[in-house]
């Protein structure tokens, strides 16, 4: 359990650096990319190619693979259902996107380069994350994806 | 700060980093690196997964972006929208990625790169009333 957190703290690291030299801890440069009618900035497809690479190589070798390196299973979704709660949801997700340039991987590594601004947002995030949590409590948890 | 060959090249660089961390979560540990998710975990919101796992990805996040600052390789200007975004945007991102079950991350890098049919609908999805959303506030003159 201790190695697979330092591997998560790993990961983590290389992620946040990652999304710090993107540019895209910046909302201004998100807010451009969704600007398609004004002053549109492709770069966060640069960003979705450079990660999307290394993503796609990788469910390759898993395909290949009885189990991870470094954990007994793999645990990831397979819900293939397109269903109303994840078209619902990516649409309300995509508002606060919108309105504010931040989805939450940049806004929690923002609480390093502008704290103040990202500890707003990620209150807000979070307290949304509990409302869900107290609308749908024993809402079938699909996994993450 | 407006886009240029510079702000490409580190976007793709920076993608190539955040592609790389996705893919060893899950050849190492066998899972998803979908923030959102790994979040509520990390904040005890979620009944899934390991809370330990979770928060030492979620605490990473800015100490690498930190490090990141230190040796000078990320680019440093920012603006930020004020009080009220933030408040009303963190809400409807924070509640629409756990009722869509994920977000940028988790359905635009992870479950697109695996084709989910899933992720590239809620993907398509978000980006389309992101892309709205802009425009209506830009109509409407509700700039930050």
């Amino acid at each position: 359990m201790i190695r697979a957190a330092l591997i998560a703290l790993a990961c983590g690291l290389l992620f946040g650096a990652g999304l710090a030299v993107s540019g895209m801890t910046n909302p201004a440069r998100v807010i451009g990319f969704l600007d398609i009618a004004g002053a549109f900035d492709p770069t966060l497809a640069f960003v979705m190619l450079g990660a999307l690479a290394p993503m796609s190589l990788a469910w390759r070798l898993k395909a290949r693979m009885e189990r991870p390196l470094a954990a007994q299973k793999f645990t990831v979704p397979t819900a293939t259902v397109l269903d109303a709660p994840l078209v619902i949801g990516a649409l309300l997700f995509g508002v606060g996107w919108g309105v504010t340039g931040l989805c939450p991987g940049p806004a929690l590594t923002n609480l390093a380069l502008s704290p103040l601004p990202a500890a707003v947002f990620v209150s807000a995030m979070a307290s949304g994350m509990a409302l869900y949590r107290m609308l749908r409590p024993n809402a079938p948890s699909t996994p993450q994806e | 700060m407006g886009p240029s060959l510079s702000s490409f090249a580190h976007g793709l660089a920076g993608g190539v980093m955040i592609g790389c961390a996705a893919a060893a979560m899950l050849l190492l540990l066998g899972r998803i690196a979908g923030v959102s998710g790994l979040a509520a975990q990390a904040f005890g919101l979620s009944d899934r997964g390991s809370q330990l796992l979770a928060a030492a990805f979620i605490f990473a996040l800015p100490a690498g972006a930190a490090l990141a600052k230190l040796a000078g390789a990320a680019p440093v200007e920012a603006s930020f929208p004020s009080l009220p975004y933030l408040v009303v945007g963190g809400l409807f991102v924070g509640f629409g990625a756990r009722l869509g079950s994920g977000c940028t991350s988790g359905h635009g890098v992870c479950g697109v790169s695996r084709l989910s049919k899933r992720s590239l609908v809620a993907t398509a999805a978000f980006m389309a009333t992101g892309m709205l959303t802009v425009a209506a506030m830009r109509a409407a003159g509700a700039g930050w």
